[in-house]
């Protein structure tokens, strides 16, 4: 082997082990640094109580539940909107233009950075009807729509095009076929979606800081959705820049972050799952 | 009978296109909710002086509103966090994607999901009491904060796009090239960097371009370790303000209906046709990747 | 498909139940300044307690968009940590001040120095002094924090300091909290904060003097403070409710609630 390529290959090899190097050493300072900082202080009473100002005891149920709220609310509007811009792409859509358009914008959406989701999100809903949960989620449903679609429309392409033409066949028309054999089919999408969407509702500060605000009463879920609140994410915002309290900061970064994990996890388990099942 | 089920048909139809058009109405929304709100301010300031003016000072006695220095920090500090996130981040994907024994790729993957499941505040945190310090004591400045320490937090919050994305566009180039390159006597290394990596390479450049788009519209993290000043980014210690910072940092004090906060605005609309901009040019790398 | 909806209404309604504490027609909204949350959320709790059946908001959004809300009616009392301009004034609200908060000078726990006089205070914002080893410290240059433009603490600061658009910031940060960790983490830094706000991280300069103390801020010889207003609209009159709460927040009853929460009633 020339020198020339030896040194290729040595610098290549130690380019790549360095470069991995960091990129692990730099996640294992974070996520250790953020654990350490924050088990200590997760308590049950903290996890348990609502915070009050006269007895100066800080507590997140209120935010845990608005998170809960949030995510909910998001859903039950993203959902029927995602799935069903999916179906009309891969089922009904006939102008590749139009197709083209439409995702266009998918893309789009996905690129808007949460900063101007926060600001749009304020002019169009917390102006007109409050700054409250709902507002909040509403910005969230832009936010989240071309997730939803995205992993919708990848699993109905995965459903074969011979079920479809079995089903017309039988004399079934459009409408039913997509009942009883297209949407059962984009389940998998679905809950795909839905796992990357609460994901990044639970990361997610500056969309809901202009838009749901940072009250922290804990209400039920439809006094909630019309109340000012905040998230848990929006609360790790709020307790370290206005309230200066760290420790009550990192105990909900590490909650948020064990959170993070557990999606990440179900989401590759549930693509695999699809993989084996399109395998077989 | 049948016509009934067929006007059904229709509904159904009109139903579903409503449904796939609401993606195109949501971008219609914003862009113009974007438009109204701050072609006014950029209207009464003159787009010359907005654009080109050097000095942000809304308080002040004789107001001044140029957004420059916003608009070059936020150009200088993704172009920083370009220059250091992507050959880290490319160099991994690479390693995971083709030399990483099976373990190993499967932890540092799911590692990686979890760099990016933090919230960004919590970046902006850590990034104030360990990296601005760490900063300020490595080169001997009064203070840390400034450009430096904002391209350190964003390259590493791109990290997890770029590598995420590069991956699977490595993943996706069929074995066949890899094997033929090796049958004709290349090594491993030679085989993924000449063939592997330009088979990719639009998969790749849409990892970098996704990675701007990310590091340009980064607002919480950065506001805690850039110094937030208007200042014109004239060295990498300045203290410096971004284009989404601009926003982010005056959005709750600023009097709603005045000049300032509708120029807040404005800056929106500035940022919003730059990552237009990145999205367009994403678009043609996917497509080119698409018709191939 | 049907199964997720079942299991999401079956989820909605078991939290409803988890926490049905439903409101009722009774309730007082607040909106505004975040520097007032201690004070507000203290006086909102215990007015809640005293009153069985009023729910009571506060919407920490900044002191603009309170008074914004308040001037829409989107809220009965907006709250400012600055009094009103006169634009504001002009546009129908009153303004009634609830207490007044402490600005403290802050500087890191290992710099020696412990007092500066307001105009000295004024020399080192507006860049005329830069070094610590000029008012008796360590030779380091001094890092100058403070807020960004139009924060009610920074309107305040620099009014009673009299360095309006002159302050030479080494950092604008958005928050308290943001001030506190940065002074806390250079020991060349010095900035402002509420004294309601300060932790042990960071040491607070006496003034010419004068401690940040109650006392020193009540009979005003510590300079530098400002207002906790609370704003309404002069032409509407407030529901019985939050008529109430804002007899109770600025009657004498209250004063014992705003001490705890760090910052000097009015009345």
């Amino acid at each position: 082997m020339s020198t020339k390529r030896k040194i290729f290959r040595w610098a290549v090899r130690i380019g790549m082990g360095l470069a991995t190097g960091i990129t692990a050493a730099l996640t294992l300072f974070l996520v250790g640094y953020v654990l350490i900082k924050g088990f200590p202080n997760i308590s049950w009473e903290l996890l348990s109580t609502s915070p009050s100002y006269i007895s100066e005891r800080i507590g997140i149920l209120p935010d845990i539940l608005n998170t809960v709220y949030i995510v909910i609310a998001t859903l039950i509007i993203v959902i029927p909107l995602g799935v069903g811009a999916a179906i009309y792409l891969t089922e009904y859509a006939a102008s590749k233009k139009l197709v083209g358009i439409i995702e266009y914008a998918a893309e789009a959406l996905s690129g808007i950075p949460s900063i101007i989701y926060g600001l749009v999100g304020m002019l169009i809903f917390s102006n007109n009807m409050g700054t409250s949960l709902l507002a909040g989620a509403l910005t969230l449903v832009i936010m989240n729509l071309p997730t939803i679609m995205r992993n919708t429309q990848e699993s109905l392409k995965t459903v074969p095009q011979s079920y479809r033409e079995g089903a017309f066949g039988l004399g079934a028309g459009k409408w039913r076929v997509i009942r009883t054999v297209v949407l059962p089919g984009c389940l998998d999408g679905v809950i795909t979606g839905c796992i990357l969407s609460v994901g990044r509702i639970l990361g997610e500060s500056a969309a809901l800081l202009y838009t749901a605000g940072f009250a922290h009463v804990a209400y039920g879920f439809f006094d909630g959705l019309t109340q000012s609140g905040s998230t848990l994410t929006v609360a790790l915002y709020v307790y370290a820049k206005e309230r200066g309290e760290f420790g009550v900061a990192f105990a909900i970064a590490s909650i948020l972050m064990v959170l993070a994990f557990l999606i990440n996890l179900s989401a590759s388990m549930i693509s695999k799952h699809h993989q084996r099942r399109n395998a077989a | 009978m049948k016509h009934k089920t067929k006007s059904l048909e229709h509904i159904i139809h009109g139903i579903f296109l409503i449904l796939g058009l609401i993606t195109v109405g949501c971008v219609l929304l914003i862009s113009v909710y974007l438009i109204l709100s701050g072609l006014p301010a950029i209207l009464e300031v003159g787009i010359a002086d907005f654009l080109f003016g050097s000095s942000w000072e809304p308080s002040a006695a004789e107001p001044e509103y140029g957004i420059l220095p916003f608009i070059l920090t936020s150009i200088y500090g993704t172009a920083g966090a370009i220059i250091i996130g992507v050959p880290i981040g490319f160099l991994t994907a690479v390693y995971l994607a083709k030399m990483a024994p099976k373990k190993v790729k499967a932890v540092i993957q799911q590692a990686v999901s979890m760099l990016a499941g933090i919230p960004s505040v919590v970046y902006g945190l850590v990034g104030m009491i360990v990296l601005v310090p760490g900063i300020r004591k490595l080169f001997g400045i009064p203070d840390g904060s400034g450009l430096l320490a904002a391209i350190i937090v964003l390259a590493i919050m791109i990290l997890p796009s770029i590598i995420k994305m590069s991956v699977t566009a490595l993943e996706a180039v069929p074995k066949e090239f890899e094997d033929a390159s090796l049958a004709l006597g290349a090594t491993p290394e030679e085989t993924y960097f000449r063939v592997s990596v330009p088979a990719a390479k639009s998969g790749i450049a849409a990892s970098v371009v996704l990675g701007v788009g990310r590091a340009i519209g980064e607002a919480m993290a950065v506001m805690m370790v850039a110094g937030n000043v208007p200042n014109m980014p004239d060295s990498i210690f300045q203290s410096v303000r971004f284009l989404t910072t601009a926003v982010a940092s005056e959005m709750a004090y600023s009097v709603p209906g005045s000049l300032h906060r509708n120029a807040l605005f404005s800056i929106a609309l500035v940022l919003f046709l730059f990552i237009m901009l990145i999205n367009a040019t994403l678009n043609f790398f996917l497509k080119g990747d698409r018709t191939k | 498909m049907k199964k997720i909806i079942t299991l999401a209404l079956a989820a909605i309604i078991s939290l409803t139940a988890l926490t049905s504490c439903g409101s009722s027609g009774k309730t007082v909204s607040t909106d505004g300044s975040t520097s007032m949350e201690k004070v507000i959320g203290a006086l909102g709790e215990s007015f809640m307690n005293a009153n069985s059946g009023v729910t009571f908001t506060y919407n920490p959004t900044g002191s603009g968009t309170g008074i914004q809300a308040v001037t829409e009616g989107r809220c009965d009392i907006g709250l400012s940590s600055r009094s009103l301009k006169d634009s504001e004034k002009a546009n129908g609200l009153t303004e009634t001040v609830l207490a007044y908060d402490g600005i403290a000078v802050i500087v890191n726990p290992e710099n020696p120095v412990h007092d500066l006089d307001v105009a000295t205070i004024a020399a080192i914002y507006t860049g005329e002094i830069t070094n610590w080893s000029e008012v008796g410290g360590n030779d380091s240059e001094i890092v100058l924090i403070g807020r960004e433009a139009n924060s009610g603490t920074r309107d305040g600061f620099e009014s009673i300091t009299d360095t309006e658009d002159a302050c030479k910031y080494r950092q604008e940060l958005t928050s308290t909290g943001d001030v506190i960790t940065a002074v806390a983490s250079n020991p060349g830094a010095i900035g402002y904060a509420s004294v309601a706000s300060l932790k042990d991280s960071v040491k607070a300069l006496t003034v010419a003097g004068v401690t940040a103390n109650e006392e020193n801020i009540k009979n005003g010889s510590y300079v530098i403070q400002r207002p906790f207003v609370l704003v309404t609209k002069a032409d509407t009159t407030l529901s019985e409710t939050a008529q109430k709460f804002f007899d109770y927040a600025t009657s004498a009853e209250a004063n014992d609630l705003i001490i705890k929460a760090g910052v000097v009633p009015a009345t």
